[in-house]
């Protein structure tokens, strides 16, 4: 029941929005809190471009509060191979997802609560938002040494970063985000972040590592609904509004039409891989084939997530070069992605002589290569 | 209406003169990279949305910019064609300093930048109106000009622009609706006159006497593209498969099947197989059933190889089920099946299901079949014409599970659980005969599941 009457209530205040940019004067609704009821960080990235196509921020300014189940977020120009470990994450079922806004990449889960500031362009202010949440979060607890650094991070006791921001901008709207970690899971958080590679060439935008910490590590009382609500009154009384918190939910095309497409475009391999800027990987590994090692060395550029080149060098004759072509050749074109190359390779042999010995190589090669994905 | 069609035709008039000329005919504007706030003075390009040569109006969005963790839109001032991008991808690009040439066309206005959302044509209440239906209308000084002059309400006329903008094309759209001035003229409808009623003449039938409205035909304006995009990756690996096995000579051969008694035992079995946590549907049986075929009729499950010179029987029966992921349709396979229960082959069947939807599927798990099942009926379809998989010699496409009327025994009619099968086998090898016997054993097998029994490895 709560939850309708606060849909509703959006729902009416979305019209007063539209209705104050004709002129009429209406008092208050200077500002606007929403919050998400949704877990879905597809949802929810969908939820913000749609304040930013759809909503009129020229004399109003919207927070919106909003918290992810298990999922690592990437900058829109980054290289997610880069950034994390693509295979713990499909072992443990976290999802990736790209971000609009710049940046480098982050952990999210439900300890990890994440803001946006919206704007009008004009009135984009990182270092304010900050300050902002440094004061909420002062006000819970005056003893917290937090402090915004001059790259827009947050620091715990000076030494460990609590929050990353990053922004888009549009022709005439702005948000900043950012991220604060309350209580997420360092041990998920560390290791889906490091990637097991060494050897990418790209000009994607590369992440900062940082020691990181949990509030809730400096002082247990602060959770993840106290600092939300820190937060928001902070800013309400910043922008002399009332201290109300709209739930809204990112899966109502009613209330917000066009945004389940907008979910649907953030979904895709094409939005997630394919924005990745063009990069290569040229490696050498072993493999055990009937107790012989055996070197092979792989040199491929992927552009648009799809490769463009390959070229896998092989010690002589152990495999026939006709199939060793054969693989390359149908390799260009498709996805650097390891269930689209299984389901090519497992296709492939069916045309290839059957030789128990090809057969058995030839998958080992293919897994080898997989590994890359 | 005089205004209308002079303006209609410049407008017109020009679009051919742009379009066709190669030389340029409009005055080039260098659009510089305006203020992004926070005292930023150079970004980095890191995606162009446009190249040399594209035409892109006002508000399209040319090119994605970085600077310190923020991400720019840049969107176009202008209207027209783009003739030089001044920054390559990932270098440096300066606030104030050019970053594309747009062609413009010298007849239309550059419009400011801010969109105007007040107009002194239409009063401020209706222009309140127009907000109130939810969205703003958004449209260029020029555009709203053009629906002034043509006394067209805003808020009457669909955007097709970014964000519902509206364009100068869709106010010509709308005028010519109205008008029919651009398009052809459409044929008059013929007016049949009612016949005048007479006492003498028999009640007209209801026909005769009424007027068939004849649509006014209107040329039908769709504008939908064609869109041509590379075969790669899987699908290419696909068509290289199918036209091997098109070269295979296919006979087919079809049956009904009656598993009404399957369908009982199957409902008695679910629970137990729940309890194991595990997901008891029909294609165990089905695939459990085709193995014990297989070994009366071993040649189905062999393989040619490429002159047909040889042929393997196989030992393992690995028995393919086909399954409809993201990738596509691809047939992972449960490995000896000649040796697995029929609880056994289902709980592989839910981890390759599993696996499958993941997109986690290995190689190990996708290679190595011998004969395939394809339960197109939980999609629908009776009958089919499937395509044999190389190296396989034989396929079996099951339809969907029917409940019709038949006669039984004592010639009373029941409700029966009907299938159909389709199978398709490698005509070189394998004849009528052989493919028939060998579905009739799996039909017994399936009709009467206690015969299972019998013969159960």
């Amino acid at each position: 029941m709560v939850i309708l009457s606060s849909l509703k209530n959006c729902f009416q205040l979305f019209y007063v929005l539209k209705i104050s940019a004709a002129g009429f004067k209406y008092t208050a609704n200077r500002g606007l809190i929403l919050q998400s009821v949704s877990s879905d960080v597809y949802q929810n990235l969908a939820m913000e471009d749609w304040i930013h196509d759809n909503m009129n921020l020229e004399n109003r300014q919207v927070l919106f509060l909003w918290r992810n189940s298990p999922t690592v977020v990437i900058g829109r120009h980054q290289n997610p191979w880069q950034e994390c470990n693509l295979k713990i994450m499909r072992k443990k079922n976290i999802k990736l997802s790209r971000r609009r806004s710049g940046g480098g990449t982050v952990y999210h889960d439900l300890g990890n609560i994440n803001f946006t500031f919206f704007t009008s362009k004009k009135k984009y202010e990182r270092m304010e938002n900050l300050k902002l949440v440094v004061r909420a979060l002062k006000g819970l607890q005056p003893q917290l040494d937090v402090c915004a650094t001059d790259r827009y991070d947050l620091l715990l006791d000076g030494n460990f970063k609590i929050s990353g921001t990053a922004a888009k901008l549009g022709r005439t709207v702005a948000y900043h985000h950012c991220t604060l970690l309350c209580s997420a899971d360092k041990i998920n958080l560390s290791s889906v972040l490091k990637s097991p590679y060494k050897v990418i060439k790209s000009n994607a935008t590369p992440s900062m590592p940082a020691l990181v910490k949990n509030l809730f590590e400096e002082d247990p009382t602060l959770t993840c609904e106290m600092v939300m609500d820190a937060v928001a009154a902070e800013y309400a009384r910043c922008h002399q509004i009332d201290h109300h918190i709209t739930l809204i939910n990112p899966a109502d095309e009613t209330v917000f039409p066009g945004i389940n497409n907008k979910t649907k475009e953030l979904q895709t391999w094409e939005w997630i891989y394919g924005k990745t800027p063009k990069f290569s990987i040229s490696t050498c590994f072993n493999m055990v084939y009937e107790q012989s090692l055996l070197e092979v060395k792989v040199d491929i550029h992927v552009k648009h997530g799809r490769i463009e080149v390959c070229n896998i060098v092989l010690p002589e004759q152990w495999l026939p070069p006709a199939m060793c072509n054969e693989l390359e050749k149908n390799l260009i074109g498709s996805k650097f992605c390891p269930s689209e190359t299984t389901a090519l390779a497992s296709t492939l042999l069916r045309i290839c002589p059957q030789n128990y010995e090809l057969h058995s190589k030839w998958s080992l090669l293919c897994e080898n290569v997989m590994t890359l994905m | 209406m005089s205004i209308f069609d002079k303006s209609a035709f410049k407008f017109s008039h020009q679009h051919r003169l742009f379009r066709t000329s190669a030389i340029s005919n409009g005055q080039i504007v260098q659009f510089k990279l305006s203020d992004i706030g926070e005292g930023i003075t150079e970004v980095t390009v890191k995606e162009w949305y446009v190249k040399e040569g594209d035409s892109v109006s006002q508000f399209d969005s040319i090119c994605e910019v970085q600077s310190d963790k923020a991400s720019v839109t840049i969107t176009s001032r202008y209207d027209g064609i783009i003739r030089k991008l001044h920054y390559n991808l990932d270098e440096i690009a300066y606030v104030g300093k050019p970053l594309v040439d747009i062609e413009t066309d010298a007849l239309k206005d550059v419009a400011s930048e801010e969109d105007v959302v007040e107009t002194p044509a239409v009063s401020h209440e209706e222009h309140t109106h127009q907000e109130i239906k939810g969205h703003k209308t958004l449209a260029t000084p020029a555009v709203r000009r053009l629906a002034m002059e043509n006394n067209i309400k805003l808020s009457e006329v669909v955007g097709t622009g970014k964000d519902n903008r509206i364009l100068k094309e869709d106010i010509l759209n709308y005028l010519a609706k109205q008008t029919g001035a651009i398009l052809p003229p459409s044929p008059k409808p013929e007016i049949i006159p009612p016949l005048p009623k007479s006492e003498t003449a028999p009640a007209a039938p209801k026909d005769k006497g009424t007027k068939i409205p004849i649509p006014i035909s209107k040329p039908i304006v769709f504008a939908g593209k064609d869109k041509t995009e590379a075969v790669t990756g899987f699908h290419k690996a696909m068509v290289k498969t199918m036209t091997a096995a098109l070269k295979i000579p296919h006979f087919g051969y079809c049956d009904e099947i009656d598993l009404t008694q399957l369908v009982q035992l199957r409902e008695e079995l679910k629970p137990l197989a729940q309890v194991r946590g595990v997901k008891l549907s029909f294609m165990p049986f089905f695939i459990k059933a085709a193995s014990l075929g297989l070994l009366h009729y071993p040649i189905l499950n062999a393989s040619v190889d490429e002159n047909c010179q040889n042929i393997t029987y196989k030992a393992s029966h690995n028995i393919g089920v086909a399954m409809d992921t993201e990738q596509g349709l691809i047939v992972p396979n449960v490995k000896n099946v000649q040796v697995c229960s029929v609880f056994e082959i289902a709980s592989e069947l839910n981890r390759l299901l599993t696996l499958g939807s993941a997109g986690q599927l290995g190689t190990n798990d996708l290679t190595g079949g011998t004969f395939t099942l394809s339960n197109i009926g939980t999609i629908g379809g009776t009958y089919a014409k499937p395509v044999i998989l190389p190296p396989e010699v034989a396929i079996g496409a099951l339809g969907k599970i029917q409940v019709l009327p038949r006669f039984n025994g004592n010639g009373k009619v029941f409700k029966a659980q009907i299938m159909n099968v389709s199978w398709s086998a490698d005509h070189r090898i394998i004849d009528g005969a052989t493919m028939a016997r060998f579905s009739n054993l799996w039909k017994s097998y399936l009709e009467n599941p206690a015969s299972m029994l019998l013969d159960l490895k």
